[in-house]
């Protein structure tokens, strides 16, 4: 006899469920990559697909959901949901999950995602992974991924069929398998919610592919409107205003993407600068430089990595034209990529570095902000 | 007025990170330290002490060796630390541990013009959950990534972050925060601090003391009343010795471009 | 003998290191390559009990202990030579005598404002004729019709001497006694006649402050003599033990940072293909290097405990100050070695390390004096 209640979950046949994001009015770019990967993994449970959108006038953004794979979109519009608040989307989606019962519930891995996720998990009475980066159904894709992926020994992957849940071997084939990283990066995790539904995953936006576009499927999808009621007491928390803010300065230490610029930039200093500033807009990050370019004066001090400079240890790090002495690599070796871009093929900068590439910075730059734009165009 | 701050004693994992062959966090052989978005918290709280001379009692689940790192928050003044600790709240996910924490804080007593601050999420799980979640079972609002926190009576107003700007937020006490590092600067223990921390209240919450809480079941509290299972866990493929693309030219370029979206930089 | 420390001193120590790493060590090369104050520094450690350590909290102090008074020195001076010497000539040469030997009122009048860091100290017992031989003193104080005296003469290189606010120094009541007409005084930097002279430009320390002071009919009402009229000498003598304490520590801290910067680097330095840490020179120098500078530190540490506990520590500070100063001496210049060119430059810090070191087997008697002082307790004339 099972020591939990196997019934309880079944009722939860609702199919898979996305909580599709926006913010005053315009759809978050994560709500098509979850739907779309949604599609997959309600493929492969044999279930639906639902889109879950909550705010205030924003019935016309659901249609196109179903473009990217959403069977049908439960819209749930009212005054008090026009801004983000925990306690207003919390109680309408944990009302609307109580009388749809999902089966596995996505949110994108924003800020409000992060907010909203535990909260609803929390009153629902159900297990929520955070930020994950894979997602599985199927165990022959689920292991396949864990074959490329893992350094676990290929047999004990084959022979992952079950998971030991309150005493006992509980098969895992129907289970949400969500992947993630712990400690920084340096641990992945799987984790399953077994006993309880619907299973919750927050997911790190950028991480799942946006399917195409299909207009016929945008036409079909089906628009629910789910009974729920909201008054203005529900809210204890004041939304006063919401602020875009115009691109924040990022520093060097806190950066995720470092373009730094070597004495390789000598023969144009302004124009090799530019370049690096350009790549680091592309990337989404900053502009750092060896010592030499700034005992040059061609650069402010405080974009100096190394010894004497700042350590970082961006998840890039593009090393422009610079040679990687000790005292700089003392300060950027533990960038999760290092790329190096240098004439000269012995430099010190290319033992560390992930990707190297032997060239001219002046020619391979352009090239390189050519290439990364088209390719982030084509996701 | 009192303000509870929930702390976590965390793995150090700025350094080198020690995995056991099956793929489980050597945590012995790690340095610990107090999680980084938690120092925000508690900075945040001894400033509202400052401003108000509330009460600040930190409070962290954990092992019994912890309270060195308690001791440490008292050292930067705050008044009290509570443990809560015990066999039974062992193998404790996000939910499990927020039903204890929950337990704990109304062990300690909420009134209406408390505050309770987390940091955002913690270095080892990186989750974020605890403190929203915490929120949930103290029936409190809740605001999350605080940039910015003024109090006027009993009424907050905080900056709340978000990816594209943020938002302005009005709630009253009590509420919990949830901090994080763009808030303040934390302090550094004083040498006065460090020489009273000792004689500081310190109270170690174990089972018997939180059982009688409707939170604390069996079937919510530790591994047994953890909704979510570890499956399995693993490290990633070691980072190859580094790899020299052939070529300087547009197809070069085009291929690292690839490399990188199939990675998940761009 | 414990060699454990306090639950508080671990605690402390982590403090201080954190402190020094991200507040202090940022700052040093600047410093020293501008000779300036760090007037910022002063002001956060201020803030956190780091001018008043081992003082009790009824003055304002922080209400710990000398050794980990000591261990703040050592902590600041493994990244920070100029740093350490502040707070060791504020608290040793300043705090200390007031505390030991001022009045209530006075301990009332002076120690809240140096203990919080609020005011900086100082301490003027050199003269350009009276250097180790300190009974040497020209600086006369004469009484007036009012009782109060009147101070003229010079000090010199007094540490924190442009930026302290109060001074303990001596001057001769009665020239005819010798040793015994040495008195000691508490004076305010706004004393009229009272002046400073110029920066002095040193090979090491140089963010540190050292000047003249100028007594020109300086007027120091009675109220602030320091102690009884002619036991200056010995106020300064005992005030001095205490401040080898304080330079003993800046000395192992400077050692020891050197050491720590050469482990670093010769990880990392490739010679020969090698990881010049590969070679057995280089590791027979760490482990030389360390050695000595261990033995420093339960050198230093016994002396801040025998002081703590009061019985006799005058020749144990000797004895550390020595052995410190000269280790650390030794070290900087090994660490210096390993490094190569590099360390030379001023792109790494060992090359400070070795200029701020040397000072410490001159400051607050020189090698030679605490040889002096280590005979004399063995009774050997």
């Amino acid at each position: 006899m099972s020591n939990y209640d196997s019934s309880a979950i079944q009722e939860f046949n609702g199919g898979v469920w996305v909580f599709c994001e926006q913010r005053q009015g315009a759809m978050m770019s994560t709500s098509y990559e979850l739907i779309s990967e949604g599609r997959r993994l309600a493929n492969e449970l044999g279930t639906k697909l639902y889109g879950l959108l909550l705010g205030s006038g924003i019935e016309g953004l659901a249609k196109e959901l179903g473009g990217y794979g959403a069977d049908g979109v439960y819209v749930c519009d009212h005054p008090l949901l026009a801004n983000y608040t925990t306690d207003g989307y919390t109680k309408v989606i944990c009302d609307v999950i109580r009388a749809y019962k999902p089966e596995v519930m996505l949110i994108g891995a924003t800020n409000i995602g992060r907010d909203l996720g535990p909260r609803c998990a929390a009153r629902l009475h159900t297990g929520l992974c955070a930020d994950c980066t894979h997602l599985d159904i199927d165990m022959g894709i689920y292991k396949d991924f864990l074959h490329s992926a893992s350094t676990l020994p290929a047999d004990k992957i084959d022979a992952l069929n079950t998971a030991m849940v309150m005493g006992e071997k509980h098969d895992v084939s129907r289970d949400l398998k969500m992947t993630r990283p712990a400690f920084g990066g340096h641990l992945m995790a799987s984790i399953i919610c077994p006993r309880f539904r619907p299973a919750m995953a927050t997911v790190r936006p950028g991480v799942m592919k946006k399917a195409a576009f299909d207009q016929a499927k945008a036409d079909a999808c089906e628009i629910i409107k789910p009974e729920f009621s909201l008054t203005q007491d529900d809210l204890e928390t004041e939304v006063v205003e919401v602020v875009k803010a115009a691109k924040k300065l990022v520093d060097l230490i806190g950066a995720d993407v470092v373009v730094s610029v070597g004495r390789g930039i000598s023969k144009d200093v302004e124009g090799g600068i530019k370049l690096a500033e350009e790549l680091a807009e592309v990337l989404g990050g900053v502009v750092g430089s060896s010592r030499a370019v700034v005992d040059s004066g061609w650069i402010s001090a405080d974009h100096q990595v190394g010894q004497t400079g700042k350590t970082v240890h961006p998840k890039i790090y593009i090393a422009l034209g610079i040679s990687g002495a000790i005292q700089h690599k003392a300060g950027m070796q533990d960038s999760e990529c290092i790329i190096a871009v240098n004439k000269n093929d012995t430099a010190p900068i290319f033992e560390i570095a992930d990707y190297g590439i032997c060239g001219d910075l002046f020619k391979v730059t352009p090239l390189l902000i050519e290439a990364i734009k088209a390719a982030k165009a084509a996701k | 007025m009192k303000i509870i701050v929930c702390v976590k004693q965390v793995p150090d994992t700025s350094g080198k990170v020690a995995v056991n062959p099956d793929g489980t966090l050597n945590r012995a052989s790690m340095a610990t330290i107090t999680n980084p978005d938690d120092l925000n918290a508690v900075e945040a709280a001894l400033q509202l002490k400052e401003e108000t001379g509330a009460q600040v009692i930190v409070v962290s689940m954990g092992p019994p060796p912890a309270e060195g790192m308690l001791r440490e928050i008292l050292a930067r003044s705050a008044d009290k630390a509570v443990l809560v600790s015990g066999r039974e709240f062992g193998g404790s996910d996000t939910y499990a541990t927020s039903q204890i924490l929950a337990a704990a804080i109304n062990k300690i007593g909420l009134e209406d013009d408390d505050v309770v601050f987390c940091g955002r999420q913690a270095i080892d799980g990186d989750t974020a959950q605890v403190g929203p979640q915490i929120a949930e079972k103290l029936g409190l609002p809740q605001v999350s990534y605080a940039a910015d926190i003024h109090k006027e009576g009993d009424t907050l107003t905080i900056k709340r972050m978000l990816e594209d700007g943020y938002m302005t937020i009005k709630v009253h006490t009590p509420c919990l925060i949830t901090c994080i590092k763009e808030l303040n600067t934390p302090r550094y223990m004083s040498v006065g601090g460090v020489f009273e921390a000792y004689s500081k209240p310190y109270e170690v919450l174990d089972y018997n003391a939180l059982k009688d809480d409707p939170l604390i079941d069996p079937s919510t509290i530790g591994l047994k009343g953890s909704p979510t299972n570890i499956l399995t866990s693993f490290t990633p493929p070691q980072k190859g010795a580094g790899m020299m693309l052939e070529g300087a030219d547009r197809a070069t370029c085009e291929k690292l471009a690839g490399i990188m979206a199939a990675k998940h930089m761009i | 003998m414990d060699f454990h420390l306090s639950k508080e001193q671990e605690m402390v120590r982590k403090m201080y290191r954190e402190f020094a790493e991200t507040e202090v060590k940022p700052l040093a090369e600047e410093i020293d390559e501008e000779e300036r104050f760090p007037m910022e520094t002063v002001e956060k450690m201020a803030k956190l009990g780091m001018m008043g350590i081992y003082f009790p909290k009824q003055y304002g102090g922080a209400g710990g202990d000398v050794l980990s008074y000591a261990m703040c020195v050592e902590e600041l001076a493994k990244v920070c030579g100029t740093t350490a010497v502040i707070v060791s000539a504020h608290t040793s040469l300043c705090c200390a005598p007031i505390f030991e030997h001022g009045t209530e009122e006075q301990k009332m009048k002076y120690l809240p404002d140096l203990l919080s860091g609020r005011k900086i100290g100082a301490f003027g017992l050199t003269e350009p004729g009276a250097g180790t031989d300190a009974s040497g003193q020209q600086t006369m104080a004469v009484k007036n019709e009012n009782g109060d005296y009147v101070l003229n003469g010079t000090k010199c290189f007094i540490t924190n001497g442009n930026v302290a606010d109060t001074f303990v120094i001596f001057a001769m009541t009665d020239k005819s006694k010798g040793n015994h007409g040495i008195s000691a005084f508490i004076v305010e930097k706004s004393f009229p006649g009272f002046s400073t002279g110029k920066h002095e430009k040193k090979m090491g320390i140089r963010g540190s402050s050292t000047c003249d002071l100028i007594f020109e009919d300086c007027v120091v009402p009675k109220e602030n003599l320091l102690g009884q009229e002619g036991k200056g000498f010995k106020i300064a003598m005992m005030t001095l033990d205490g401040g080898r304490i304080g330079i003993a520590a800046q000395a192992l801290g400077l050692g020891e940072g050197a050491v720590n910067e050469a482990i670093k680097y010769t990880q990392e330095r490739v010679q020969f293909g090698r990881r010049i840490s590969q070679f057995q020179n280089t590791q027979f120098q760490l482990a030389d290097m360390h050695t000595r500078m261990q033995a420093a530190q339960f050198l230093v540490y016994s002396a801040a405990m025998k002081k703590q506990n009061h019985e006799p520590y005058s020749m144990d500070a000797a004895m550390a100050k020595l052995f410190a100063a000269e280790a650390a001496s030794d070290v900087t210049r090994r660490a210096v070695q390993l490094f190569g060119g590099y360390g030379y430059t001023r792109e790494y810090p060992v090359e400070r390390m070795m200029r701020d070191a040397k000072i410490t087997e001159i400051y607050e008697g020189t090698s030679e004096v605490q040889r002096m002082v280590i005979s004399s307790h063995l009774g050997v004339k």
